[in-house]
């Protein structure tokens, strides 16, 4: 029997006023799992992402993480169940300091020893966010904005942590390095969500990856086979 | 030499009064870019709950006995009603229009400042109501400068709420938490904080402080007036505006200097055009530097 999923959607619709953005995607990760949706600008994959975290009402369909229902809740409610995103564009909050923000991550809990710890661990995965923790985080560069995000993510404890874009805008180093830290997190327990544009790695840091396109998810498979997709190393590698 | 020092002293104690009115606008526009205009009616809702509950004690006898116990019963619990007041209004005037235009809202604000204030007239009446007198008569005198006690009262009250308010809005969890909504609701839910509290929380702390203003407003010139709001508020909203909306810092400047200006144009220009000195500055604030003087690039203590 597979294990039960932390988070199910079924045939989940969305719009905007009259532009329909999710038209029936369902998708599950499984606890432990490294999960990526890959797809086009405006497939609906950040789309996707705020409709979990209730920031999107859907029109149609079901979320269910833990086999808990969760559409319709309050977004401020899922961060103390486990569930947190590091949005696109990072959201870094531009006039707080790098250790308000992470702070803020932490915002439900109560527990100041175990935040302060988690803060330090927080601080040896990105060192640099160490120097600059009295700094306004909108005054860090984008790489350290996108440490700061995911570290800010770390603060609640997530369970399942969704991620959104984390290559955008970055140096191929600073990828690099962005997408190790991934994979420590997912081996320390947390299970990932992520989702990119960047389909080459994302598919090799994930164990499985959806296709989404126009609203639809299109394939499902073990991302090492959607690496070797030729239809998908056309659509989405840049090869011919 | 002594009535430029004596300007000096009062229009400090004035200046506090409007930066505590201040406040109040410019926190709630921080947090949902509205100015809310029934916010001078918190002002007088304050002081006219001071006049009520300062009288009570005053028939009571414990005014006589202990002064400085019923003047803080009466600034706490006027505080709590106008913190309630606020929430209420933003819960019934507000809330459902949090995402309409910014033009339906803003009416609604000025319904709310109607509303409000025909209130306070017909439970109060229409006629000037007088604080008890005799509190802290007497004062300093320094050659020909007087500084009252009353004034020295309600310089160090407004200090004390001032300090208060940056501990609470830069060093606390709720008051980063405010901050973070400020600048980002969407992000804010994403770490679990709910806007609806923080937003509701913002007015009942704006409105509190406003009340502490009125009732040492009703102390200082020894009556209120159901009307009292309007200009107050108005001139407060220049102060905000003149500091930088949203500006937290921005706004206690901006009290201060128009109080200072007003003293000062009443001592040394005329005493009749004491009202129009925080509009023409308002007025050129708007013109010269709609950001005002901490807006913009100085964000440092933006909410």
């Amino acid at each position: 029997m597979a294990v039960e999923p932390i988070l199910e959607l079924r045939d989940v619709h969305t719009s905007y006023g009259a532009i329909k953005a999710l038209k029936g995607v369902s998708l599950t990760v499984r606890p432990g799992e490294i999960v990526t949706i890959i797809g086009a600008n405006g497939a609906g994959k950040s789309t996707t992402l705020m409709a979990i975290c209730g920031i999107i009402g859907l029109q149609q369909g079901e979320i269910y993480y833990n086999g808990e229902p969760i559409h319709g809740q309050d977004a401020d409610l899922l961060p103390p169940k486990g569930l947190c995103q590091v949005p696109e564009g990072r959201r870094i909050f531009p006039r707080l300091t790098v250790e308000e923000n992470l702070e803020m991550g932490a915002f439900f809990r109560r527990d100041t020893k175990a935040i302060q710890q988690d803060m330090a661990h927080v601080f040896d995965l990105f060192p640099v966010l160490e120097d600059r923790r009295t700094q306004k985080g909108g005054t860090l560069s984008g790489g350290e904005q996108q440490m700061l995000a995911i570290g800010r993510a770390l603060m609640s404890r997530p369970k399942l942590l969704l991620l959104d874009e984390p290559s955008l805008g970055l140096a191929p180093m600073i990828v690099q390095k962005i997408f190790e830290i991934i994979a420590t997190i997912n081996q320390d327990g947390t299970t990932i969500l992520l989702v990119e544009q960047n389909a080459n790695i994302a598919l090799q840091s994930a164990q499985r990856g959806y296709v989404l396109e126009t609203g639809r998810i299109t394939m499902e498979d073990d991302a090492r086979k959607l690496l070797d997709n030729p239809r998908i190393r056309e659509a989405y590698l840049g090869e011919v | 030499m002594e009535f430029f020092l004596q300007q000096l002293i009062n229009g400090f104690t004035l200046g506090g009064i409007y930066a505590l009115i201040a406040l109040g606008y410019t926190m709630v526009y921080g947090i949902i870019q509205l100015i809310n205009f029934a916010h001078g009616e918190f002002f007088a809702a304050g002081g006219y709950m001071g006049v009520i509950l300062l009288s009570f004690f005053a028939s009571k006898g414990y005014m006589q006995t202990h002064p400085w116990l019923c003047l803080g019963g009466a600034l706490l619990l006027a505080m709590l009603f106008c913190a309630f007041l606020a929430m209420a209004v933003e819960k019934v005037a507000y809330k459902p229009l949090r995402h309409s235009t910014r033009l339906a809202a803003l009416v609604s604000a000025l319904g709310m400042s109607i509303f409000l204030s025909n209130g306070l007239m017909l439970t109060q009446g229409v006629y000037d109501k007088p604080y008890p007198s005799g509190f802290a008569q007497g004062g300093f005198e320094f050659g020909l400068i007087t500084v009252s006690y009353l004034q020295i009262t309600i310089v160090l009250v407004t200090i004390g709420l001032l300090i208060f308010l940056n501990i609470l809005v830069f060093k606390t969890r709720i008051g980063k938490a405010m901050r973070s909504t400020a600048q980002d609701k969407v992000m804010s839910a994403l770490v679990g904080i709910n806007s609806n509290k923080i937003i509701s929380l913002t007015f009942a702390i704006g409105a509190g402080l406003a009340a502490a203003a009125g009732i040492m407003v009703g102390l200082y010139y020894g009556s209120v007036n159901y009307t009292m709001g309007f200009v107050p508020g108005i001139k407060a909203f220049a102060a905000a505006v003149l500091g930088g909306i949203g500006n937290i810092t921005g706004a206690m400047l901006g009290g201060l200097i128009i109080g200072m200006v007003e003293i000062f144009g009443a001592g040394y220009i005329s005493g009749q055009y004491k009202d129009v000195f925080a509009f023409v500055i308002l007025i050129s604030v708007l013109y010269f530097r709609p950001t005002g003087i901490m807006g913009e690039n100085v964000d440092d203590t933006r909410v």
